[in-house]
């Protein structure tokens, strides 16, 4: 388990950081946290030509809380995100999901960004951005480009990031007023990755019913996929909506599949178990809002 | 006064070198070694047609690559069988290196040596294997019925079939007698693989002097001696010209039992040959496919019982996975067949077991070695008992009890090490008492009813085992007492984190009478103490403690001899505090073991002012006899050996409170409570903290761990990531009560406790979730989704 041999770059800026990517194209790859690319490489599984370690870049470690959301650099440790008050009070789902991502260990070395470039359908983070519908900044030689959450996840560890693009930061979305979150997930064991998970968003109107009723479910298909549940709901107080047809409406749309550690039926049963408790809990913070 | 050491919860002396980064493990030896790597097979069961290594001869830092027939002589034959049996009619064992065929994937091809590990799997990548494929075998039953053989001289894939039967005491066989039984059950039980998985996995790292036509090998190994054995043979080297060394050890639990592992015979192989030093370390992804795995099997079982739920007649039928090879024999059938019965008197009992070979890694003794597949299926079956006849679970089972009056209990098997299986003592009835007190069994009902009020499923389950310990042949102890009047200890056993430099500082410390600080322990060192068998089968505390005790007690006689020539009273009225030696009663007469050390070594030189008052002129020795009289060796020390005459037999008994949840099926223990006897007790803490580590493993074979292969015979799950072993995140608080039924067997009245937490864990789990849900439980382990494919199909 040791990798096979690449050429080691460790940039000191921006703009040196995305020339060598530049030259590298294909053969390149992005070193931030490691917390996936390191297994990858030791055990053959990747053998990129080139490594660009961004360790060394200034300014990309900024965790930025304002009015329209948290901006989160490719540098910002899930550890540092997930204590960060100001994007606690901003988009608190943040915090929530990053509580179930992995170990402290791991989340002190691994990134919000390198995990949504990473697009592992059974990870939280890109659960999270397109249920808010964020956006990625992606750089490259001569310009950027923001590309929407939507666009983003393109396949299982696949995403929109072109070779010689480096991620530099991601934009959650502020939490609307009136509104709540919450993430639900079944794991095998503590920290590991979901058998099912499901990230809620509950926006109530002035007369306190529900207008917004949105979930992205984890480990339910090749990319997170988002489901606007609002009308199965019903335009009615949190009290009386229609919890349990919502989650319905979502068990049936996801497309879970067998593995060693689960078959479909059960993740399917449990997306629609957690999709309930998700949307409830989001509603009583919508209340408490 | 000196404390009563043994007994007492000494806190574990090696914890703050082990727990700060100071232990010293293979991998940390040999920093400036050469590394070696292996090829491995990718295919389950295939042909070697060709090897072509010359893309690799480029790589920078290359040093050697061998293949199987780079081998000489008995290097080039099959690895020893270990065990051998009569039952085992078609034992089978792997080159150090393939020859001609692979039979699992992760068997060891070609070694390649270079500058350091990076460059050596560098060169492993470029070597060509031409693979031509065979259909691979996978799955116990498959292989049973399979035409197509893992060796092709063994018809069926059965490498051993035995058969035990102790019949009714009317002399009937126990299938007439279920036959006959007022009441029958028949049922079916299946049992995953796991593995014993230590953090660290396998090294070997060989120094070769040349000068002195002498090696020196480091393994991560539980037998230093045997390994010193073997590789002498295997290298044609005079024993006295090899050591071996066991390090510190980052865990064993019975996979580094087995020995010689290829990579060490061939690591030291080609440290010889190229003059160099030569290190290996296992990796995760090695160890999961080229080490061994255990457990799996499916047992088909039969059993008669009348209206009290006494069990008349057991039949049980085995088919055991013993993967490509068998190179410990079938220790882990035999284990299993006769631990079965465990703390019941069965009317009648037959059992059968055929060890079946499949395209997988090999089988071999992990910890409980086969005790929790006989208590998974002997404890299943009290349970279905009980549901049978509609009786509380621990009134069928203390129907069955061997009663405390009834030892010694001839089980009329032969076990493990080829003896008859005869339980020396314990005390069954008072343990159930203590484990029903200790988790509340009689007030659960009530618990239960009340979560069942609030939605929640609760459910109670317990375990009962009987662990055959200490088996033979021997262990020694060394003592020597130095004239700074410190004692050194050591056994030949290696350790694996067990705590024996402090257990057996603690026997040492009570037996001479000095402060503990005096003694220290060495283990798995050829250099210090050349003969000994290793560290399994929970009987390094029984053997080599009982050794060292009977040592210590050599060197107390002689030291109070001589003390009582210096002090010119009778041995008889002298005892040992402190380290002094002094006449009872009268603690001014008195003269320090140190001196004693002296004194007992007479001498020419001296070489500090101590010894010189053992010098010749110093007037310390009669004119009437020799300096060294007849019959005696110079030296305050003593060597003994402890071989017992048969196993000795710890018991215990487990209970589990758990809740699943109604919607998502996730398991949650929510009490643990162990009632445990291991006789004796040395040290309760270490005792505690091998039940507490052992429970964390069972736990893992209740509900997490497998061994998934696909129909390829490839290894699916092979990483930490997708092998689920519990983390301190799954593991509940362990409850534990001790009672202490001293063994007759030994003078120092233990039992071995190593492996006793893991073993009836998966029993007590399965009846737990079984009482929560009312779905009957019958394999191991049970995951949430396996929980609700189960609700479905009920």
């Amino acid at each position: 388990m040791k990798p096979p041999p690449f050429d080691y770059h460790a940039p000191r800026s921006l703009g040196e950081a995305l020339d060598v990517l530049a030259e590298a194209g294909e053969e390149g790859k992005v070193l931030a946290g490691g917390q996936s690319l390191i297994p990858l490489l030791n055990m053959r599984l990747a053998a990129p030509a080139h490594l660009v370690d961004i360790n060394r870049l200034p300014g990309l470690a900024a965790v930025e809380a304002a009015p329209d959301g948290v901006r989160i650099g490719a540098l910002a440790r899930h550890a540092q995100v997930e204590r960060s008050e100001p994007a606690a009070v901003a988009q608190p789902l943040l915090r929530q999901a990053l509580r179930l991502v992995a170990h402290p260990v791991i989340r002190n070395r691994g990134t919000v960004v390198g995990s949504l470039v990473h697009a592992d359908p059974a990870a939280e983070l890109p659960a999270v951005l397109a249920l808010l519908g964020g956006s990625v900044r992606l750089a490259r030689r001569g310009g950027t480009r923001d590309v929407p959450a939507g666009e983003f996840f393109t396949g299982p560890l696949e995403s929109a990031a072109a070779p010689g693009e480096l991620a530099v930061s991601a934009l959650f979305p502020a939490l609307p007023p009136r509104s709540g979150t919450a993430f639900r997930e079944v794991a095998r064991r503590h920290g590991d990755y979901a058998l099912a998970g499901v990230a809620a968003l509950v926006g109530l109107d002035e007369d306190l019913r529900v207008t917004t009723a949105r979930v992205a479910c984890v480990s339910a298909g090749p990319v997170p996929a988002v489901a606007d549940v609002a009308g199965a709901c019903g335009h009615r107080p949190p009290a009386s909506a229609d919890w349990a047809g919502a989650a319905e409406a979502v068990r049936a749309r996801a497309e879970p599949e067998d593995d060693i550690h689960a078959t479909a039926a059960y993740r399917r049963h449990l997306i629609g178990v957690l999709a309930e408790r998700a949307l409830r809990d989001a509603a009583r913070e919508a209340l408490n809002a | 006064m000196t404390t009563r050491l043994f007994g007492e919860p000494v806190q574990r002396r090696e914890d703050p070198r082990l727990l700060t980064g100071r232990g010293r493990y293979l991998d940390d030896l040999g920093p400036d070694a050469l590394a070696a790597a292996f090829v491995r097979s990718p295919h389950a069961h295939a042909l070697i047609r060709d090897i072509d290594v010359s893309a690799a001869l480029d790589v920078d830092g290359l040093v050697a690559i061998y293949t199987w027939e780079d081998l000489p002589d008995r290097l080039a034959e099959p690895l020893p069988l270990l065990i051998p049996h009569p039952a085992l009619t078609h034992g089978r064992t792997a080159h150090p290196l393939a020859r001609e065929r692979v039979r699992h994937v992760g068997e060891p091809v070609v070694m390649v040596v270079a500058r350091d590990r990076y460059l050596a799997e560098d060169a492993c990548a470029l070597i060509r294997v031409d693979y031509e494929l065979l259909k691979p075998v996978v799955g116990v039953e498959e292989a049973a019925q399979s035409a197509q053989p893992v060796h092709d001289d063994v018809p069926g894939n059965v490498g051993a079939h035995l058969v035990q039967e102790v019949p009714s005491a009317d002399g009937r066989g126990a299938r007439e007698v279920i036959e006959g039984a007022p009441h029958t059950l028949a049922f079916r039980l299946d049992v995953e693989r796991s593995a014993s998985m230590p953090l660290e996995g396998r090294g070997v790292y060989a120094r070769w002097d040349a000068d002195d036509a002498s090696l020196r090998v480091y393994s991560s190994t539980q037998t230093s001696t045997s390994v010193r054995m073997a590789v002498a043979a295997k290298l044609g080297l005079p024993l006295p010209k090899v050591e071996v060394i066991a390090p510190d050890v980052g865990g064993g639990f019975g996979v580094k039992i087995v020995h010689p592992w290829p990579e060490e015979v061939l690591v030291p192989w080609a440290a010889m040959l190229l003059g160099r030093e030569v290190k290996w370390a296992e990796d995760r992804r090695e160890h999961f496919v080229s080490s061994a795995h255990e457990r799996a099997q499916v047992q088909f079982v039969r059993v008669g019982f009348d209206d009290e739920g006494r069990v008349l007649g057991l039949e049980v039928n085995i088919l055991h996975d013993h993967g490509a090879y068998t190179p410990y024999g079938i220790i882990v059938p035999i284990i299993t067949s006769t631990q079965l019965p465990g703390p019941y008197r069965l009317g009648s009992y037959r059992v059968e077991f055929s060890s079946i070979y499949t395209n997988t890694v090999q089988v071999t003794p992990y910890r409980g070695a086969g005790r929790p597949q006989a208590v998974f299926c002997m404890e299943r079956t009290m349970d279905r008992i009980a549901a049978h006849l509609g009786l509380d679970r621990t009134a069928v089972r203390a129907a069955n009890f061997i009663q405390p009056g009834e030892f010694p209990y001839d089980q009329g098997l032969i076990f493990q090490d080829g003896r008859p299986l005869i339980y020396d003592s314990g005390d069954y009835p008072e343990s159930l008492r203590m484990l029903k007190e200790l988790i509340g069994w009689d007030s659960f009902p009530g618990l239960k009813a009340e979560a069942a009020r609030e939605g929640r499923r609760l459910g109670i389950g317990i375990g009962c085992y009987v662990e055959g310990t200490g088996v033979g042949p021997y262990e020694g102890g060394h003592v020597q007492v130095t004239s700074d009047g410190r004692v050194h200890v050591s056994t030949g056993l290696t350790s694996q984190g067990q705590g024996h430099e402090t257990a057996f500082a603690q026997i040492a410390a009570t037996e001479l009478g000095v402060p503990l600080d005096r003694v220290s322990v060495v283990t798995g060192d050829t250099r210090r103490f050349g003969y000994a068998v290793g560290t399994f089968a929970s009987r390094a505390a029984v053997m080599s403690g009982n050794a060292i005790a009977l040592a210590c007690r050599k060197v107390r006689e002689k030291a109070l001899r001589i003390a009582a020539d210096a002090l010119e009273a009778d041995p008889r009225d002298l005892e040992i505090t402190d380290g002094v030696v002094h006449v009872t009663g009268t603690p001014a007469a008195a003269v320090p073991l140190a001196t004693v050390a002296v004194l007992a070594n007479p001498l020419r030189y001296a070489f500090d002012a101590e010894a010189a008052r053992a010098t010749q002129f110093a007037g310390a020795s009669s004119f009437d006899r020799p300096p060294v009289q007849e019959g005696q060796e110079p030296g305050l020390e003593g060597r003994d050996y402890y071989s017992p005459i048969r196993s000795t037999f710890a018991s215990g008994m487990h209970a589990a409170i758990v809740e699943t949840d109604p919607l998502t099926a996730e398991i949650r223990i929510l009490r643990y409570a162990v009632v445990h006897d291991c006789g004796n007790l040395i040290n309760p803490m270490i005792v505690e903290g091998q039940i507490h580590g052992g429970v964390a493993q069972g736990v893992g074979g209740a509900l997490y761990e497998r061994m998934v292969y696909d129909g390829h015979g490839q290894l699916l799950n092979a990483s930490f990531m997708d092998f689920l072993m519990p983390y301190a995140t799954e593991v509940p608080h362990v409850e534990t009560a001790h009672l202490q039924t001293p063994s007759p067997l030994n003078p120092l009245g233990i039992k071995g406790a190593g492996e006793a937490g893991v073993i009836p864990v998966s029993a007590v789990i399965a009846a737990a979730v079984e009482d929560a849900e009312g779905i009957p439980i019958d394999r191991m382990p049970i995951s949430p989704s396996d929980l609700f494919g189960l609700r479905g199909a009920s």
